[in-house]
């Protein structure tokens, strides 16, 4: 709050002031977008690892559940000495995994990635300004952000473990005590450590949001703005309206685990067969509503998905033209399709309640502003495709992520439409079916797209390129892998095979479905291994790779208008002013076959635009 | 959000000196480099922020609506103090109108007096607010007797929680008033009022939802 009333910060002109900066102030508590964007990417890799390796276990289980695994009983003390052997998985463990899995990926690496990431890294530069509005509140996010890191990896060290009621937290699993070993101190910390990501997210939200409207460089009206940029501010729009319901959930929460109220928990809850009651002999709790928890949480959950996906729709527009080297097709359909997505999963959200029982006819509204959201996600796909019709592409690592992200939209989407609808959801609800889809389309075009801009925005990261062949080598590998651990999962979902469940084999019917499982387990350690080439790459590219250009990629954007890695301040001189759209690639009166967007018009060009009328190519 | 945030700032707010040092524009550009659009971008921030706390109070809201339906739901009679504790802080917010207008007015002797009076009606608002509280536990009105008593609780504490980082605010204020930081003339107290009056709005607004509606 006084940072704001204090205004923002100097940089204009004093790059060379700041040189001498001792090394906490530049590298550790730093005010820069660059260096805060690059911290906020380094600590999602250390989450993301975290929990992939989660989710590593969770695969084992899966496959062989009730094998004795000696050497993780010794790892994992606490999570593998149940059931008949000594190191035979727990299934409260089983819970912790899956739940702290989903809570780490969703929030601390695919939100914290390519939104606070890329977007603290790229906003500025791609807006033309010199940093974020709020430089200081924009440091105070990351450190708020690095708090909730930590209290999230401490909560598997308190008590009975980290929280287990999954990581949608549905009371009355994540409310009462002890109905779960997780829901004492771990789930405590779940809370704390989300309040402490949302408050950062809300104070990257504010930032984002002020720099793209009020600090734009000269000419850059909206419809000049690249797709990323377009992406990030929706994504802060987004986040700005929708995690306020989880902060309120959140509160409510903690109020009926410490104080004993009843937001969420109904009357007559029964918790190991004997029913939970008061000193005075009635229920302990009376009257709240479960189905309250859901309708919040999803208000957030549902824009929380949009939230990872928007950014890498963004950046594959910027990295598919590019290595395309053709103009964007439609690209105002384009934003209006971006804006329309993210104005449609307001009012979406009760599709992960279909079978709450809800008002058949509410179902039907719910599905029926879904299916819309198929409308706009085509005009996207048609739009790449028809980039990439008839383009000399080039096959670098960054345009291979790219149409990564296109294939995963398609093959994931196309899941969507059948889940939108309630009644095949119904029959889907909580299967693997449902564990495909999102992993395909949310998580998978997620993580393709952080991949896609990592390798393309490298230069502007640390100054160097990354490996291409080691690049392209770790795609192939992720990309086969990806889809052999995630597409079986849609046939064992539509079998019956639940999502979260401890051993499937406990069932006479799933029990066939086990060298699915296996394969898929498979696949699954092959997709966890092969990202110790990108590790690799990511290190020694970002120490000893081959030092890039200004524009290593021959591209328009404002960002490849300054040094790699651009100085503080961001461009030495003054800001450039903007004259044309960002993809101007392959325009016949040029002779280079790419056209920045600080290009000044041509007297021919000026010529036509007076002859057409201002509107035409200005707005 | 209103119009405020669409004009135009009447000043070159990036150029505002004070003790932070100088706007991103720094050494005498004029405040600004290369945008056409330009609002206050301070201001604008603080805008979005009371957007989000408008959206975590209709979060609120929604989940009161819904669980006042239940058959448990006894209505709380509000203590008296709340309706004293109310007119506390209306007044702090016309206080606090008086200040701005004064130092808008060039009337600078003028406002140490407004500023203390909206301070102090401030802190009387949060001690009222606690006492209320201390009342209704003494009647036997505890957070978890009853859905509307824990909604109560959970809204004037989250409203006071807010109304204390405001006072924080306030501490930063009066010393820059103290420092004479504010040029007579200009509306320098113009976002903490903004969000002190949002502040009291909110106020209003849910003690109408909680014991009116």
């Amino acid at each position: 709050m006084t940072e704001m009333a204090h205004g923002p910060e100097a940089h204009a002109g004093q790059a060379h002031a700041h040189a001498k900066e001792a090394f906490i102030w530049k590298y550790v508590f730093s005010k820069n977008h660059r260096i805060i964007g690059v911290q906020y990417y380094v600590t999602a890799m250390v989450m993301a690892l975290v929990a992939g390796l989660l989710a590593m276990l969770i695969r084992l289980q899966l496959a062989w559940p009730q094998k004795d695994w000696g050497v993780l009983a010794k790892i994992f003390p606490m999570g593998y000495d149940a059931g008949g052997g000594f190191g035979v998985m727990r299934p409260e463990f089983y819970a912790m995994l899956f739940t702290m899995h989903g809570t780490i990926m969703v929030f601390f690496v695919l939100s914290t990635a390519p939104v606070s990431g890329f977007g603290n890294l790229l906003i500025p530069l791609q807006a033309g300004a010199r940093d974020m509005a709020f430089p200081f509140l924009n440091g105070l996010s990351f450190w708020t952000f690095f708090v909730g890191c930590v209290v999230i990896l401490t909560s598997f060290f308190v008590g009975a473990g980290a929280a287990a009621g999954g990581w949608t937290a549905y009371p009355p699993l994540s409310a009462l005590k002890a109905a779960v070993p997780g829901s004492e101190t771990g789930q405590t910390f779940w809370i704390v450590g989300m309040v402490f990501f949302i408050a950062s997210f809300t104070m990257g939200g504010l930032n984002f949001v002020t720099t793209i409207i009020n600090l734009r460089t000269k000419g850059l009206s909206p419809l000049r703005m690249p797709m990323t940029l377009w992406a990030m501010f929706l994504v802060a729009v987004l986040g700005l309206l929708a995690f306020p319901a989880l902060i309120a959930a959140c509160i409510m929460l903690i109020f009926d685990r410490h104080f004993g109220t009843s937001f969420f928990l109904p009357t007559g809850l029964v918790l190991n067969n004997a029913p939970l009651l008061g000193a005075d002999g009635k229920f302990l709790h009376q009257g709240g509503s479960p189905l309250l928890w859901q309708h919040l949480f999803w208000f957030l959950g549902h824009p929380e998905v949009y939230i990872l996906m928007l950014p890498a729709l963004g950046f594959t527009s910027d990295i598919l033209t590019n290595f395309a080297r053709k103009p964007l097709f439609g690209y105002k359909s384009m934003v209006g399709a971006m804006c329309a997505i993210g104005g449609l999963s307001f009012i979406v959200w009760g599709h992960h309640m279909f079978v709450s029982g809800m008002n058949p006819y509410l179902a039907m509204a719910f599905a029926v502003g879904t299916i819309l959201i198929a409308v706009p996600s085509a005009v996207k796909v048609f739009n790449w495709l028809a980039t990439l019709r008839g383009a000399r592409i080039r096959f670098n690592t960054p345009m291979l992520w790219a149409m990564g992200v296109v294939s995963l939209f398609i093959s994931g989407g196309l899941s969507g439409v059948w889940l939108a609808q309630s009644a095949p959801d119904i029959q889907l609800h909580d299967t693997m079916f449902v564990a495909a889809h999102f992993h395909l389309i949310m998580a998978g075009a997620a993580l393709f797209g952080v991949f896609g801009a990592t390798s393309y925005w490298f230069p502007k990261m640390f100054g160097r390129m990354m490996n291409d062949t080691l690049g392209k080598a770790h795609f192939w590998f992720t990309f086969i892998a990806y889809y052999c651990t995630f597409f079986p999962m849609h046939y064992i979902g539509i079998a019956g095979h639940l999502r979260r469940i401890y051993d499937p084999y406990q069932y006479e019917f799933l029990k066939p479905l086990q060298p699915i499982n296996e394969f898929i387990t498979i696949s699954a350690l092959v997709l966890g291994v092969s990202q110790i080439l990108f590790f690799i790459n990511f290190f020694w590219s970002a120490f000893a790779g081959r030092k890039a250009g200004e524009n290593p990629w021959d591209a328009n954007g404002l960002e490849w208008t300054t040094a790699s890695p651009p100085p503080h301040g961001n461009w030495p001189g003054a800001i450039p002013e903007v004259h044309r759209w960002p993809y101007e690639y392959a325009n016949p009166d040029f002779p280079k076959d790419h056209v920045m967007q600080t290009e000044p018009l041509t007297a021919a060009e000026q010529k036509l635009k007076a002859a057409e009328g201002p509107s035409r190519h200005e707005h | 959000m209103s119009t405020e945030v669409l004009r135009k700032s009447p000043r070159p707010a990036l150029d505002r000196g004070g003790p932070g040092g100088g706007g991103p524009g720094g050494e005498g550009d004029g405040g600004r480099e290369g945008p056409e659009l330009f609002y206050d971008p301070a201001r604008f921030g603080l805008w979005l922020f009371l957007g989000t706390l408008t959206m975590m109070f209709i979060g609120f809201t929604s989940a009161y609506m819904v669980r006042r339906l239940a058959p448990d739901w006894i209505p709380l009679r509000p203590p008296g103090l709340l309706w004293a504790n109310t007119a506390a802080l209306l007044l702090s917010s016309g206080t606090l109108e008086g200040a701005r207008r004064r130092l808008r007015g060039w009337n600078v002797a003028g406002v140490g007096p407004w500023l203390l009076a909206t301070g102090a009606l401030g802190v009387l608002f949060v001690a009222g607010q606690l006492t209320a509280w201390k009342v209704l536990v003494s009647r036997g009105y505890f957070v978890s007797s009853n859905p509307h008593n824990s909604f109560f609780y959970l809204l004037s504490g989250v409203h006071g929680v807010h109304l204390v980082v405001g006072l924080v605010w306030f501490g930063v204020v009066l010393v820059k008033a103290r420092r004479f930081a504010y040029t007579p003339g200009e509306d320098g107290l113009g976002m903490f009022a903004t969000y002190w009056h949002f502040l009291t709005g909110l106020w209003v607004y849910l003690l109408l939802l909680l014991f009116v509606l």
